[in-house]
């Protein structure tokens, strides 16, 4: 699953509808779109129709054999006093605990580690390498990265309670991913792990805009660690931070490999995410007009943060112009 | 989930590798401040590595060596029994093909037409780009929920249900969205002198696309086409549902759906989980230059 930064298009010089390629005698812009043609018939048909489709389901009661009937409000009316709702949405929010406030924290220190100090004084090589390892679960299928987890958290023969025992703390060893207490933090850990080389390695390639001599200089000057990482490091990569906040916040929202791997939702409600709550309304309790109801309100809401972010980022811009 | 990133395309100039310049002599001083976080960095790294480790080593283990040495030992004799069941048992090879070809398919259908949009919206600048741009990218940022019971039934109704094209034309058309987005502004920065050199030397459109713009947009293209390969091979939802025969099945949901078999052993599932990161570990160490070079937020200034 893919997010999207938020890029505003370069602002060319050139008159706005006039094509790079300079025009023969007579020759319109409408030749254009002809190469446009299967790019926009395609997305019709697998992205603008099925969404519409979707929306519409979401007005009807549908067990996927019979035609759909027209309902109204009520799957909506029903959703909003839906328990199993909330606590999907609630979790939601301890996925955007795990996938973006943790990773952005620790990746920024990280970050800033590896350019500021261990680049500069162990070698670019040593960072790299680093770099690299923290990147190494990102590569992973999500899915996998829930059975390698899975697997050490296994509840008997795991390799955490069987660490735990060993080291005399076996008292602490529990069924991680089978009790409603823990299940939801095991999974959080999960993606934690995860996710946490994506905004290392996009904030290093924003780094490489400084010049390390800035840090250098800033050294002699007396500045320690923590002055120059909230100096330089930090003011340096506000556009990234953004990025990185938007689209892992996204990916949150959406989360559903490693939860159908571990848990599938369980134990009880205590892990169910709304894109696994969807799903199951599908293909589980065949009520497809609520399901359709589920992913409408799902997408309304990535929706709604991904103009809330994009506005909260402009705000940002014309402060910092402002400022200068 | 998994991935989430932008491309860009990296100037050829300045400095050639992406690494943190070296230290240069004199100002290697190092504090005690700095050995700490050396330190650090070396412990979260172990952290995050340790368990690739510890499925490495469990994988060779038959389970009695595992309940004697306990995880954490290396295995007493390498014992290849777990690997092989679940290689057959999975059938290992198809569903690496199966990923293969869907993934590889769709990459190249997807830089295709991610470059006659972009053709179109960067260099013809048509009318209402700005709005063509923008479905596109929400084409790409819709969790897929939205669309998952439409195209199935759409699928179901046309007989491509349970069929890999089902999921090559879905991720074509997902990745697509993302390529175009992206490739629209990189060929609206194209140089106007090479196109106007082109068309005087009576060069048609559809030759100067793909004799000048082509060739000279390739590196760009190349790590559009590594990350399609790559998001496609970790796609999970819309394969679990679309791919319900097991001769079908990708790597990621054939592994996963064999979880659910209380039957496997410790060493067992331990050797589906290697199993089931190899491809993408072999593929990460081949192409670790173009993705890093590759994995920077897009165009911020």
């Amino acid at each position: 699953m893919s997010a999207v930064p938020f890029v505003r298009a370069p602002r060319t010089k050139l008159p706005p509808e006039e094509p790079l390629i300079p025009q023969r005698r007579g020759g319109g812009t409408a030749g254009y779109w002809l190469y446009l043609m299967p790019g926009l018939v395609l997305v019709t048909v697998i992205v603008v129709v099925p969404l519409v489709w979707n929306i519409y389901l979401s007005f009807t009661d549908w067990r996927g054999i019979r035609p759909p009937e027209f309902i109204g409000l009520e799957n909506w009316i029903e959703l909003f006093g839906d328990a199993t709702f909330w606590t999907s949405f609630v979790n939601s929010i301890w996925m955007i605990v795990a996938m973006v406030i943790f990773p952005t924290l620790i990746g920024l220190v990280l970050a800033a580690l590896l350019f500021d100090v261990i680049g500069r004084k162990y070698g670019g090589r040593l960072a790299s390498f680093l770099r690299a390892t923290y990147y190494l679960p990102q590569i992973l299928p999500a899915a996998i990265a829930g059975i390698v987890i899975g697997w050490i958290l296994r509840p008997q023969d795991g390799a955490l309670n069987t660490i735990l025992e060993s080291i005399g703390l076996g008292f602490l060893a529990q069924n991680w991913l089978g009790s409603p207490d823990t299940a939801l933090g095991s999974i959080m850990v999960v993606l934690v792990w995860i996710q946490i080389g994506y905004p290392v390695v996009v904030f290093m390639a924003a780094l490489q805009r400084v010049d390390p001599e800035l840090y250098e200089a800033a050294e002699l000057d007396g500045a320690n660690w923590f002055q120059r990482f909230r100096a330089i490091t930090v003011s340096i990569i506000r556009p990234e931070i953004y990025v990185v906040t938007l689209t892992c916040t996204i990916a949150a929202l959406k989360v559903f490999g490693p939860v159908y791997v571990l848990t599938r939702g369980g134990p009880g409600d205590s892990t169910i995410v709304p894109a696994y709550y969807a799903y199951s309304e599908f293909f589980q309790s065949q009520q497809v007009g609520y399901g359709a109801t589920i992913a409408t309100a799902l997408t309304v809401v990535i929706a709604v943060v991904s103009i809330l972010f994009i506005r909260a980022q402009n705000a940002a811009e014309r402060k910092e112009r402002a400022g200068l | 989930m998994a991935t989430t990133l932008a491309v860009t395309t990296a100037p050829k100039t300045g400095r050639r590798s992406n690494r943190p310049p070296k230290a240069r002599g004199g100002m290697t001083r190092k504090n005690g401040v700095d050995w700490l976080m050396l330190a650090f960095a070396i412990v979260a790294a172990i952290l995050i590595a340790a368990p690739f480790y510890l499925i490495l080593i469990n994988s060779f283990k038959s389970p009695a060596d595992y309940s004697t040495g306990g995880p954490l030992a290396l295995p007493s004799a390498i014992y290849l029994d777990g690997i092989a069941a679940f290689w057959e048992r999975v059938n290992f090879p198809q569903k690496v093909w199966n990923s293969v070809f869907i993934s590889g398919t769709v990459a190249i259908l997807a830089v295709l037409i991610s470059v006659l949009n972009a053709f179109a919206i960067g260099i013809g600048r048509i009318r209402g780009r700005s709005w063509i741009v923008l479905l596109f990218l929400l084409a790409n940022l819709l969790p897929q929920e939205a669309l998952l019971y439409p195209l199935y039934y759409m699928f179901r109704e046309v007989g491509l249900y349970n069929n890999v094209w089902s999921v090559i034309i879905v991720f074509t058309v997902i990745q697509a969205a993302f390529g175009t987005y992206l490739l629209s502004a990189v060929y609206g920065t194209f140089p106007k002198e090479v196109l106007e050199a082109a068309a005087i030397d009576g060069a048609s459109r559809w030759q100067i696309l793909w004799r000048v713009i082509f060739p000279i947009s390739r590196p760009t293209l190349s790590v559009l086409l590594i990350f399609f390969i790559i998001w496609t091979w970790n796609e999970f939802l819309i394969p679990l549902t679309f791919l319900v025969s097991n001769e079908n099945q990708t790597v990621p949901v054939a592994i996963s759906l064999l979880q659910g078999e209380r039957l496997m052993d410790v060493t067992t599932t331990s050797a589906s989980a290697l199993l089931g990161l190899i491809p993408t570990l072999l593929f990460f160490l081949i192409f670790q230059r173009t993705l890093t070079r590759g994995i920077t937020a897009g165009a911020v200034k």
